[in-house]
């Protein structure tokens, strides 16, 4: 690890400032950067820690549907979300170890974008809103690809707002190793329709399994899927599974979710 | 009842108590005065030429004080092999110098070639990464596939090498002609080709190494991570530096784990001793998680053509085995001996099988160096062995229990001479085979199988009966195979003049219990409490020699002479209290810690001797030397052969492929016990690292020789909720009949009998869910492998 400067802002105005500076690296939780910042293959000048910042912490429930701020820990959402939205609560309480859950958080997850990560299923299977520094960036539009999101250059994640849908469960394979979602499927039924999104199989990350959507939208039952293909051209493919494994996965663990939302 | 204290007692692990609240002192946790900082600089590339190591920048960068070249070190000598394996046509294998720093050419991503020392770690990186900058290696083809490495004779990891062949090695050739004639003229054969997957040791605790030189007497002292810190002390005095043994001591404190892969001398123990001898400074390394994923020794990695030929009705007819081992692209120190003797000499298995018959090319590659590692050569003969017999069975529709029992040398036969060379002393592979059914309920498993199946899974039930040659080893006959050690250990017992003792003892504790349970054998025999005994190990300046803890030898072989140096201490107690008593040395008898007259009731505690040896007042000084202290050592006069019958039980979700092992029984000969609860610690953490490699473990390289399996984001270790609550028996006892506690090893035996009844369990439930094309799957047998072999 290089050296570099640390400095903790109890606002998100001075937050937006240190961002301003060169070099300026924003940290959450920490679970990505700091491990690539000890192998020396990241070095930020100034490390601007957003967990002293009051309003991105915590979850309650509010204007258009449950507000977690993104700042808030893994473990916290699994503890605080519980009562409002089961499915989420359940995703983060799987994600990574205990020591993860404390650290990692929300914002850090879904800025980072990582393909294998949990939340970006949550956030994109909710239809959820990011809300940021400078605007409200609707999960359809927000995640862009491997590691790419719609955030510019300084612009810092305040908060996400989940809608609640009527059922909802998260599913995940663990890849053996990182125990990160070799897939994972979130699937969840609103009154105006159901949204399947897939995180972990896709080689342009979390992706909305239309099809699936269509299907379910007509009967939420896990035997809407079992017709449906699912096209591996786009699959990841590595050491721990093949494409067309992948493909499986998605409708095996979808079908899952169906079950398991109930 | 159990006992409470002594041989055959769960004495409470006494080093649990520093472990277990963090207490414990490893190398890196030494801080010394005035320590500095090596980093070295590694190869990016796995085959390279190496143009130009410039280090002017790095030298002059803040706070470096040295850097090294592997041209500093072109003089000096190599690390060497410690076996010498000979060719089927005589030929001795091929020997390439092994440096302390790459010189020439880089030969495996994380091949150091450069060396850096400065007052901090920060420092002596960043001067590192400078000389990588400053430095010109031009890329060659990697060498990775070994068939390929063989075939291209234009390509080579060593120059000097054509053919990157090190060996062709025939075991034992004179079978060779027989074995073809018996698999020609058999009724069925069975032929299985299969991998036995590459594995990184993954030691919790990094490899370390801290030197320190003293100007003022010339001496030198090596903090090390190592399991055999002799050898350590031996290589690098003797063949590496040049420091004469006297003056180098090597300590290797709490080791945290070694699997293997800490028996062996490493180039960075060399140039922490180099470079403090420069600075006169201790210069300190601790290697990083990717440090160790690259450099480490790793194990396994064979290639296999086994065929088996039976009657109709399963009984063996012959074997024959084609292998390639990987070496990788240096020899390290016991590379050459493990894919030959540790596996080809185990090739007959439990069987009274007539024809055996082994082949094994060793071949050179562009990736790590690959050594023993727990089992070491014996878990690959037993996965092959196990894997074509369990696929026979299916071929002709036999009972695999029953083909087991038929083949079995069985209680009237031994010793039993294998067509591979071995002498079994003693064994009952029934008895454990019988145990082990009953421990897992066999009769009940269709029961079990129609539940798993009525929630849509696939019950499997899995067998292995292995054996393994271990308590390492007969020097006389291992000294005609090529071994350049003797493979003796052992003991000093010092009994102090208070009459507690002291044991110095050449095997090396790092997870093996050694300070408790060798407390207890010491204790029982002396009739002392266990507390009165203290285990000293790990330091070349305490203890006398010893060549250290791998192949289950550290009861079996150091034991023994630990032993035998009680016997000898009690021998002349016993000349002692003939004094003190008045007695003739005949009549004295010794039992329950005391020395007594026979028929009398005049007796001297064992104390009371110790004392009297000490304060000789009342002493036969004319004919006896005061004092009370024994060391002997202690060479075996067999291998020792623990075995054992393990059935495994596994649910195969064939939506996903996913494998959950819901059962997992062990009943294991191991000769006698000397404490029940480190027997099944031992067994349960050997088989735990054998369902890592069944299951989870797969070290890849891709075709430019990158590891990419090289973290733990890819490297799957087993976890908790990977492995089941083992069942554990070790109630059939055949004592070892060639040393006197009668004891065999158990170390390595979970993990040689355990990955082919997991793979066996996997195979078996897929057939019983109709995927009868499945013949056979590569470990690790990973979910993706699973569901693309049902749907292969």
């Amino acid at each position: 690890m290089h050296n570099f400067d640390f400095v903790k802002p109890s606002s998100i105005a001075d937050a937006v400032k240190a961002m301003g500076q060169d070099g300026a690296q924003a940290l959450s939780g920490g679970q990505t950067l700091i491990p690539t910042m000890k192998q020396r293959l990241a070095a930020p000048s100034v490390l601007v820690s957003l967990t002293g910042i009051k309003e991105m912490q915590g979850v309650c429930m509010g204007e258009g549907g449950l507000h977690v701020g993104a700042a808030t820990p893994h473990a916290i959402v699994a503890r605080e979300a519980k009562s409002h939205y089961p499915a989420l609560a359940a995703l983060a309480g799987g994600i990574g170890d205990p020591a993860v859950r404390v650290r990692g958080t929300i914002g850090g997850s879904i800025a980072n974008n990582d393909p294998a990560a949990c939340y970006p299923s949550a956030v994109l299977g909710s239809g959820a809103t990011v809300v940021t520094n400078k605007r409200k960036i609707a999960a359809d539009d927000y995640f862009q690809g491997l590691f790419t999101t719609a955030l510019e250059e300084g612009e810092i994640v305040i908060e996400v707002v989940f809608p609640i849908p009527e059922k909802a469960a998260y599913v995940k394979f663990n890849q053996p190793a990182s125990r990160f979602a070799l897939t994972g499927v979130f699937v969840a039924k609103f009154a105006s329709g159901v949204r399947v999104a897939v995180t972990g199989a896709s080689q342009n990350g979390v992706f909305r399994w239309t099809d699936a959507e269509n299907a379910l939208g007509r009967s939420f039952n896990a035997q809407m899927v079992s017709g449906l293909t699912v096209d591996a051209s786009e699959m990841i493919g590595d050491l721990h599974g093949t494409p067309a494994y992948r493909a499986n996965l998605v409708k095996v663990l979808t079908s899952r979710a169906v079950a398991a939302a109930g | 009842m159990p006992k409470d204290h002594g041989i055959g007692a769960s004495s409470k692990r006494r080093e649990d108590v520093r472990f277990l609240t963090g207490r414990g002192k490893y190398t890196d946790d030494m801080a010394i005065a005035g320590q500095v900082h090596a980093v070295f600089v590694r190869s990016q590339v796995a085959h390279g030429r190496i143009k130009k190591v410039d280090t002017s920048n790095a030298a002059k960068m803040p706070g470096v004080l040295a850097v090294f070249t592997g041209e500093d070190f072109k003089d000096v000598g190599g690390n060497p092999a410690g076996w010498l394996i000979k060719s089927r046509n005589g030929e001795a294998m091929r020997e390439p110098k092994r440096p302390v720093l790459a010189h020439g050419k880089v030969r495996h991503v994380g091949d150091a070639y450069a060396a850096v020392v400065a007052e901090t770690l920060a420092q002596a990186k960043d001067a590192a990464q400078q000389i990588a900058d400053d430095s010109v290696i031009e890329e060659l083809p990697a060498i990775v596939d070994m068939a390929a490495a063989v075939a291209n004779a234009s390509n080579r990891v060593h120059d000097e090498i054509p053919d990157n062949l090190c060996y062709d090695w025939g075991w034992i050739e004179d079978n060779r002609a027989k074995v073809d004639e018996a698999i020609r003229n058999a009724p069925h054969v069975t032929t299985l080709e299969l991998v036995n997957n590459r594995l990184v040791p993954n030691a919790m605790e990094p490899r370390a190494s801290i030197g320190e030189y003293f100007p003022g007497t010339g001496d030198y002292k090596l903090t090390t991570t190592s399991q055999n810190p002799h050898l350590t002390r031996l290589l690098v005095a003797a063949f590496v530096l040049g420091i004469p043994e006297n003056k180098l001591t090597v300590v290797a404190p709490d080791v945290g784990g070694g699997f293997g892969s800490k028996i062996y001398h490493y180039g960075e123990e060399a140039l922490v001793l180099a470079a403090a001898k420069q600075l006169a400074r201790p210069v300190r390394w601790t290697a990083e998680r990717t440090e160790s994923f690259l450099t480490d020794a790793h194990g396994r990695d064979h290639v296999t053509k086994i065929e088996l030929a039976c009657e109709k009705d399963g009984t063996f007819i012959a074997f024959r085995t084609e292998t390639m081992a990987n070496v990788g692209a240096y020899l390290s120190n016991f590379a050459t001996v493990t894919p030959t003797f540790l596996h080809g000499t185990l090739m007959a298995g439990p069987y009274k099988v007539p024809n055996v018959y082994v082949n094994v090319k060793t071949v050179f590659t562009n990736t790590a160096p690959v050594d023993a590692y727990r089992g070491a050569g014996r878990p690959e003969a037993t996965f092959s062995l196990e894997r074509v017999i369990d696929k026979m069975c299916r071929e002709l529709g036999l009972d695999p229990f029953e083909v087991r029992r038929k083949n079995f040398v069985t209680t009237d036969m031994f010793p039993y001479t294998t067509p591979v060379a071995l002498v079994y002393d003693t064994g009952n592979y029934h008895a454990t085979l019988d145990k082990a059914m009953e421990m897992a309920d066999v009769a009940g498993f269709e029961t079990r199988a129609a539940a798993s199946k009525a929630k849509g899974k696939l019950r499997g039930l899995g067998l292995s009966t292995w054996i393994e040659a271990c308590g390492i080893a007969p020097s006389h006959l291992v000294g005609i195979l090529g071994s350049r050690v003797g493979l003796y250990d052992a003991a000093t017992v010092r009994v102090n003049a208070t009459g507690n003792i002291s044991v110095m003892v050449g095997a090396h504790s790092h997870g093996q219990s050694h300070e408790t349970v060798f407390a207890q054998i010491v204790a029982d025999k002396l009739g002392i409490p266990e507390a009165s005994v203290e285990i000293v190990h790990g330091d070349t300046s305490k203890i006398p020699f010893g060549m250290g803890s791998y192949g289950s030898r550290s009861l079996a072989v150091c034991g023994v002479a630990m032993a035998k140096a009680v016997d000898k201490i009690i021998a002349k107690g016993k000349k002692i209290a003939a004094h003190m008593l008045e007695a003739g040395e005949g009549d004295i008898t010794f039992a329950d810690g005391k020395f007594s007259v026979a028929g009398t009731d005049k007796a001297k505690t064992f104390g009371e001797i110790a004392f009297s040896a000490y304060v000789p007042h009342n002493y036969p000084l004319e004919t006896l030397e005061p004092g009370l202290e024994e060391t002997a050592f202690y060479d075996p006069a067999n291998f020792t052969y623990p075995a054992g019958a393990y059935l495994c039980e596994v649910e195969v979700d064939p939506d996903t492929g996913k494998v959950d092992i819901v059962g997992f029984y062990c009943a294991d000969d191991f000769g006698n016990i000397m404490n029940p609860m480190v027997v099944e610690g031992q067994v349960h953490g050997g088989v735990g690292q054998g369902i890592g490699q069944a299951l989870l473990e797969n070290t890849r390289y891709n075709e430019d020789g990158q590891l990419l399996s090289g973290s733990y984001m890819d490297y799957a270790m087993p976890r908790a909720d990977d492995v089941p609550f083992y069942t554990v028996d070790y109630s059939c006892q055949t004592p070892c009949t060639h040393n006197p506690l009668g004891v065999k090893g158990c170390g390595e035996a979970g993990a040689i009998g355990s990955p082919p009844a997991v793979v066996n369990a996997v195979i078996d439930a897929l057939h019983r869910g109709g995927f009868t094309h499945v013949t056979h799957i590569d470990m690790p047998v990973s979910p993706s492998r699973v569901w693309s072999a049902i749907h292969g």
